[in-house]
């Protein structure tokens, strides 16, 4: 941890960013940093509790922060794929972002786990089978690599669950789920990758999905919102942790993984040169359900 | 349909064309006489790489009860490349769409050319038969905040709004 904050205080010392975007501790654990003088440098923290995507500082909607000079940022090695996926889509330049990475073994399902420990409970869904436990797209690393994170089952067998439903069942299942959404926009406002100027939510002339919380209206925003996410989602579960009405939002994310993978063979990655699946094809693409 | 005079179940299906292959297609089925299932409503679009999948969520929205996607061949696109764009986004839409519960034999895409009225034909009956054996997409009907739609399909394009329910008012 010492040396994260020797780092950031001596980038912002001889100037070289105007603002480190970090972890430091909340009062209901650690909260986003944002530390603009070196002396302050000692408010960051990193630990198990980190699970926020500090990517989302980068995209170029938060334009506010652009005022605070140029930006570093301290970035897991799961945050590193949002950061190559705004490389990969043109929204941010390498030369603008200084990636402070930190070795990570995994973090638990919420920022305000108090000494909880990392078990096969309580770590977030993402990091069994983490790969990237050594941020490879970052200016600078620190830490030690820590052991794999322990391993846990339950996001493949809530999917796995669903796809054993029939089409009734699993109508009733996503409608008992989309029914608590109020349409807050959370799940958008805190995706590094939902970077449009203007959402097609956000349009009323046509109004495209209805904003107004009802089935209807939910189950276009999921569907789309997870559809324009698909090749794009950096399955940091931010969407999921921050609903506030608990909608198992990273399933339909997992889903289209899955399927993009299959498909076309891409795999969300940290190198900004692998080109992105949509708006790409390939003529033997497979077409069994087209007539 | 909830305002035919009797209670059977006409399935509604909208179907969204590109303007170059299927809506040619759908021309020579009707000028070669073809005979073929009246429930198709087609929306003409510029290519498939026009469809939105929101359209087809639209389309559900207001009432139909089953969609189908048509477009050029591949390598036959008048745009290059619009239909291998769509593809790509169809076979997203479709496992995303069957993984919520929304049943995928409602959906159908193919590719039919300027030439094959006859497939046309094919792929508007069998899709008819289908849904007609799905019944009525009411569970997506049923989502509060829907109104019970007789006029919903005309609602749905706009464009044709005006002549096709003067011409369901003529022939009642």
């Amino acid at each position: 941890m010492q040396e994260l904050r020797d780092l950031a205080s001596r980038l912002l010392g001889d100037g070289t960013v105007g603002v480190v975007v970090g972890y430091e501790e909340g009062p209901r654990g650690v909260r986003p940093a944002f530390v603009t003088d070196a002396a302050d440098a000692d408010r960051l923290v990193f630990d198990r509790r980190c699970v926020q995507n500090l990517a989302v500082y980068l995209s170029p909607r938060r334009g506010h922060l652009a005022r605070l000079g140029k930006k570093a940022v301290v970035v897991k090695g799961c945050d590193a794929r949002a950061v190559a996926g705004l490389l990969r889509e043109k929204q941010i330049a390498r030369q603008d972002v200084v990636v402070l990475g930190v070795r990570c073994g995994g973090v638990l399902r919420h920022e305000s786990g108090n000494g909880e420990a990392l078990t096969a409970q309580t770590v977030a869904d993402r990091c069994s089978g983490c790969d990237c436990r050594e941020p490879r797209l970052a200016d600078h690393v620190v830490g030690d690599l820590p052991p794999s994170p322990p391993v846990s089952t339950r996001r493949a067998d809530r999917m796995e669950e669903i796809e054993r439903m029939s089409p009734q069942e699993r109508w009733d299942r996503w409608q008992r789920e989309l029914q608590r959404c109020v349409r807050c926009h959370a799940c958008r406002e805190v995706c590094p990758m939902c970077f449009c100027e203007r959402c097609v939510a956000d349009k009323t002339v046509p109004s495209w999905i209805e904003s107004s919380p009802h089935g209807r209206g939910n189950l276009a925003w999921h569907l789309t919102r997870a559809l324009h996410q698909a090749g794009r989602c950096c399955d940091c579960g931010e969407c999921e942790r921050a609903c506030p009405a608990n909608i198992p939002l990273g399933l339909l994310n997992r889903k289209l993984a899955q399927v993009v993978e299959e498909r076309f063979g891409y795999r969300v990655t940290d190198d900004p040169a692998v080109p992105a699946p949509i708006g790409r094809y390939e003529p033997n693409d497979a077409q069994e359900f087209i007539l | 349909m909830s305002s035919a005079p009797n209670d059977a179940f006409e399935p509604r299906i909208t179907a969204f064309v590109c303007n170059w292959c299927t809506y040619t297609g759908a021309d020579l089925a009707g000028t070669s006489r073809l005979q073929m299932a009246p429930n198709a409503r087609i929306i003409r679009l510029p290519c498939t790489g026009r469809i939105d999948p929101l359209f087809i969520v639209k389309a559900f929205e207001r009432g139909a009860d089953g969609v189908i996607v048509s477009g050029c061949h591949p390598a036959d696109c008048h745009y290059t490349s619009g239909n291998y764009h769509a593809r790509r986004r169809f076979a997203l839409f479709r496992e995303l769409a069957a993984f919520l519960g929304i049943d995928p034999r409602r959906i159908t895409f193919s590719w039919v050319s300027a030439s094959e009225g006859g497939k046309w034909r094919d792929v508007v009956n069998e899709t008819v038969a289908r849904v007609r054996e799905l019944g009525p997409f009411t569970a997506y009907r049923e989502l509060a905040g829907t109104r019970p739609c007789a006029a919903g399909a005309h609602e749905l394009g706009g464009i044709h709004a005006g002549a096709e329910g003067s011409r369901e008012q003529a022939a009642r």
